[in-house]
């Protein structure tokens, strides 16, 4: 901060951003602006998200304007005291621009990293690898519907001490659509398969949702290759689920009608932007996509409730289990996780929904890394 | 050649139902209740019979706006093609054809065409499906005199010869293209010359030869099956009426017609030879002509009778799904 | 997923659907290229290499050279339609369809409908269209609202590289025949395409971004453009819907009018002629389906009434442009 005048740039969410465009302005030109408080919405490829004021100061100029793209570590406002005259704001945004040079691959030293695929037997699973630490591996699972960009904001956090792995569950994101079943031990036997081709003869395992519930299949199917369990938001714990979503989400063909289904995932449904929208269109369009949603949803979910019955299994886990679910939630309610036996670790997020992972993310990334050091 | 008894009665029975039809149609236009055009093939029955005869189901013709006559001999069905021609529901078409556009796929019949030379290109079509497909089949395309000039016709035969299709080029040579001489408008004045210009093996026969054309056809569509590719015939035949119901003929000679009729008639002259030749006997000949009779006249009154299409008909089968 | 040209995405559809189902061939001018001729088969691979490799993995059966015979080679398409085959025909250039008219709307489109519905066409018609590329007046023109106006044919104009292969893979599975116009100032433009075979429907526009103060409908090429004018309009404090109909028949009316009814503005943009252009159709829908929604006159953007012109400088005055765009939206907004 040169002479009380602060900077404000487009932060970057995750490795494989590399511009956002401006939404909204929370605030506006002349307001007290506090740290931590709402300043603007950005929208990335992935998700739409509040950018949280990094400094408190008056907003003295909105440099970005709505609808505008920019790449991350451009500028978007200047927060200054009111006494510093409007010349030394124009003379510090003009000095910006003229410095200011886009992340540039070979400079940030990151290499863009791109998901993989495997072909294990007939199958074509993909997945991404975050994280070059020596360290017991954390593999993540996403739910219904959603693929490993479910872990946008998880994935580069835990990726700092672990190496980090986002599945595609089979007839999701990039990973074969064909299925001839929708059960759980075919999801789980899915995900050790990979495990068992990478050599992740141990990992942590993260799940989210029907991801949740596959996880901890897997647990009680391979205990020996299971180190730890946290389940954010899983199906099996009670029989309640919202049918409306789920069918809603299959039958939307265009973004107008898929947004107030995709709305119900967040406590905040501003959240869901355009291009998060298109990204399941897109999933959805492709071939077998719909056919290997039926199956699941058809197995899953038969008789519009959950068929899946976890919680008496848990005193067959010997695994460290933990489990995060957002007290907003619309999909499945969070009271599902009351009453569990001792040994589980329960948390609940406030102000957020289903998606607690990318809603409440740091608060989140932090349970997480705290219980995978415990 | 020969052929058997089953054959020959079946060669007549086509031919007499043929003429039979177009006769009655001519008929029946005068009063006004046939709507359109039609364009009768009365006097070129053994083109149609004699080469359709040489032809399965797994094999595709296309035909010309003269196409009564080769719907009839690929096996159609002739009280369907009559309601169709008065534009009734249960017509071969629906109703939504007309005599110009009659066909039925699942007979191998693609068609009568209402635009000179839309055949030719199809049966390309046709015949290169059957050669990637491997269906053994062989496709035939009857054209004019008129559509021998057409420059669809003379695309499609140079397709043909590139792409060595099992294809028949059949030149219905009347003499007319509607009123101008087939003499006059065929530049070079020989068929055989040009069919052979783009590589077709060509035959020539007289029309009113049902065996001549029979045999002729026989080996060409043999010929085309066994994968060597395409071949032209020349068929000379006379058409007994004008190019179009209401047409005066002003442009043919007087007599000409009535001419013809008597020494080109292929019905009488097929009856002539297979009686010199102890093939058939008249009686049984008489009894095909009286059934026929009866039959054409029968579908004729069906048709007559028969609802037309319902309101809702005019937006059907326009794609398959919209 | 990989950032792909829409030249590779078109070649990909059709990969796919060759790979899906036997029937699919592929036929049309130098679509391989080199047949019969002493040196390179696959020399060209279509005439900007669309169609490039195809016939390595497919063979000369599938992927046919033909003669420069449209009438032929377009009427054998038609006929293999409707004898069993699925063919995928390249008209070269739109410019070319006055060679084989006859062909598309007196065959291809009304066999179904004369024969009742005893035929079936699954036929489609690959042809580049559009200015641009400075080929002068035969090879530049956007034909499609001919063919749009022809009951029995189905009219497909993507916009981007997703676009285009996942309309194409539609047409290919689709049993009517289809008219799939590529503008071939696209064929460069890259975009994230997935790699498995999707299909996007017809008769669904695509809603490409939302606001309510006015709404513009842009065809193929134009789509780009509208979104760029909207981009800038944005600094102006107007928010625009902008709209790609993806398919011109059948033409996704409800869309349309839902958006006019929500911003009560349209601009149309279309590279066709202006007398009977697909703007007029679009315009006449909304004058007779949501006259009362409507608080300006309706704006049509496209080129003069003259050919495509050759010299560079009058080819970039013809072509409708961002900058025209934005200015029409401005006037509409008042």
């Amino acid at each position: 901060m040169a002479n009380g005048i602060r900077a404000v740039t487009v932060p970057k969410w995750g490795l494989a951003m590399t511009e956002g465009t401006v939404v909204a302005w929370y605030a506006n030109e002349g307001d007290q602006v506090k740290a931590g408080s709402d300043l603007v919405e950005i929208e990335t490829p992935k998700i739409t998200n509040l950018y949280e004021s990094p400094a408190s100061g008056v907003l003295r100029r909105c440099v970005a304007k709505v609808g505008e793209t920019l790449p991350v570590g451009a500028l978007v406002a200047v927060l200054a005291d009111e006494e510093i005259p409007d010349a030394d704001i124009d003379a510090f945004v003009a000095q910006f621009a003229k410095d200011f040079v886009p992340e540039s691959v070979a400079e940030s030293g990151a290499e863009v990293l791109k998901p993989q695929t495997t072909e294990i037997g007939r199958r074509r699973i993909r997945y991404l690898k975050m994280g070059e630490a020596e360290s017991t591996p954390v593999v993540l699972v996403h739910g219904f519907g959603g693929d490993l960009n479910s872990w946008l904001f998880t994935q580069p956090a835990l990726a700092q001490e672990h190496p980090v792995y986002a599945i595609d569950l089979p007839g999701h994101g990039g990973s074969s659509k064909q299925i001839d079943r929708g059960d759980l031990a075919f999801l789980a036997s899915a995900v050790f398969e990979l495990m068992t081709a990478l050599e992740l003869l141990s990992a942590h395992l993260v799940g989210h949702s029907l991801g949740g519930a596959t996880a901890f299949e897997l647990a009680l199917s391979h205990p020996e290759h299971v180190k730890s369990l946290t389940l954010i938001a899983p199906v099996g714990f009670g029989p309640e689920i919202n049918m409306q979503y789920v069918e809603g989400f299959m039958r939307a063909s265009r973004p107008r009608q898929l947004r107030p289904i995709i709305e119900q995932l967040f406590a905040n449904p501003a959240l869901v932007g355009r291009k998060m929208l298109d990204d399941i269109i897109s999933y959805k369009r492709l071939d077998g996509t719909v056919e290997a949603l039926n199956t699941i949803a058809g197995t899953i979910f038969k008789d519009g409730r959950q068929a899946v019955e976890l919680v008496p299994r848990l005193a067959d886990l010997a695994i460290p289990l933990q489990i995060i679910w957002g007290e907003s939630d619309r999909i499945i309610p969070a009271a599902h996780a009351n009453g569990l036996p001792a040994p589980v670790r329960v948390h609940f997020v406030p102000g957020a929904g289903h998606m607690v992972h990318m809603e409440k993310a740091e608060e989140v990334n932090e349970l997480i890394e705290t219980f995978l050091h415990a | 050649m020969e052929l058997s008894r089953e054959q020959l009665l079946d060669a007549y029975r086509y031919m007499r139902l043929i003429r039979e039809f177009e006769e009655r149609i001519h008929l029946e236009f005068a009063t006004g209740e046939i709507p359109g055009f039609v364009h009768l093939y009365a006097g070129e029955e053994a083109s149609a019979v004699a080469i359709c005869m040489n032809l399965g189901e797994q094999d595709y013709i296309a035909s010309t706006h003269r196409g009564h006559g080769h719907c009839i001999a690929k096996g159609c069905d002739v009280r369907a093609m009559m309601k169709e021609l008065y534009g009734r529901r249960d017509g071969l078409c629906g109703g939504k054809g007309g005599s110009m556009h009659i066909a039925d796929m699942s007979k191998g019949m693609m068609g009568a065409n209402g635009i000179v030379g839309g055949g030719p290109p199809l049966i390309c079509g046709a015949a290169l499906s059957a050669k990637i497909l491997k269906t053994g089949g062989v496709a035939v395309t009857f054209f004019g005199d008129g559509g021998f000039n057409q420059g669809t016709t003379l695309e499609a035969m140079n397709l043909a010869s590139a792409w060595k299709l099992p294809a028949v080029f059949v030149l219905e040579d009347n003499g007319y293209a509607e009123s101008t001489a087939s003499s006059w408008s065929i530049g070079g004045g020989d068929p055989i010359k040009r069919a052979a210009g783009f590589g077709l093996v060509g035959r020539s026969v007289e029309g009113h030869d049902f065996f001549a054309t029979y045999q002729t056809a026989r080996e060409l569509i043999d010929y085309a099956r066994a994968g060597n590719g395409p071949s032209f015939l020349h068929v000379k035949c006379t058409r007994f009426y004008g190019h179009f119901e209401g047409d005066a003929s002003t442009y043919r000679a007087p007599g000409e017609v009535a001419a013809a009729r008597n020494d080109r008639d292929c019905l009488k002259l097929f009856r002539d030879r297979v009686n010199s030749m102890g093939l058939l006997q008249a009686p049984q000949l008489d009894d095909i002509d009286s059934e026929v009779v009866a039959l054409i006249g029968s579908a004729v009154a069906a048709a007559k009778e028969a609802p037309p299409p319902d309101a809702a008909d005019l937006v059907t089968h326009v794609y398959s799904s919209y | 997923m990989a950032r792909k040209s829409f030249r590779e995405a078109i070649n990909e559809a059709l990969r796919l659907e060759m790979r899906r189902d036997q029937r699919v061939i592929i036929m049309g001018e130098d679509v391989a290229g080199g047949m019969g001729a002493p040196g390179e088969q696959d020399a060209w691979g279509g005439v900007l290499g669309v169609t490039k490799g195809l016939i390595s993995e497919f063979g000369p059966e599938r992927v046919r050279d033909t003669p420069i015979s449209e009438s032929a080679f377009i009427g054998a398409a038609v006929g293999a339609a409707a004898t069993g085959l699925r063919p995928v025909a390249e008209l070269m250039f739109i410019d070319f369809a006055g060679v084989c008219l006859d062909q598309i709307l007196n065959q291809a489109a009304k066999l179904r409908y004369m024969f009742g519905g005893k035929a079936t066409v699954p036929l489609v018609i690959r042809t580049m269209y559009g200015a641009g590329l400075r080929a002068a007046s035969q090879h530049s023109q956007s034909l499609y609202p001919i063919f749009t106006h022809i009951p029995g044919l189905k009219v497909a104009i993507p916009s981007s590289p997703y676009e285009a292969k996942g309309l194409l893979i539609r047409a290919i599975r689709d049993d009517d025949p289809v008219i799939f116009c590529e503008h071939k100032m696209l064929y460069d433009e890259t975009e994230e395409v997935p790699d498995e075979a999707y299909s996007i429907p017809f008769g669904e526009a695509n809603l490409t971004r939302e606001g309510e103060d006015i709404t513009i409908v842009a065809i193929g090429r134009m789509v780009k453009f509208a979104n760029q004018a909207a981009d800038r309009l944005v600094s102006r404090g107007v928010a625009c819907s902008v709209i790609d109909p993806r398919t011109a028949s059948p033409l996704d009316e409800e869309t349309i009018l839902e958006s006019v009814n929500e911003t009560g503005r349209l601009v149309v943009v279309d590279e066709a002629s202006p007398r009977c252009n697909l703007a007029t159709d679009i315009v006449a829908l909304v004058a007779t389906k949501a006259f009362s929604a409507l608080k300006a006159p309706v704006s049509i953007v496209a080129p003069p009434h003259t050919p495509v012109p050759f010299s560079p400088a009058l080819e970039d005055a013809y072509v409708p442009n961002p900058a025209k765009i934005e200015a029409a939206a401005l006037a509409v907004m008042g």
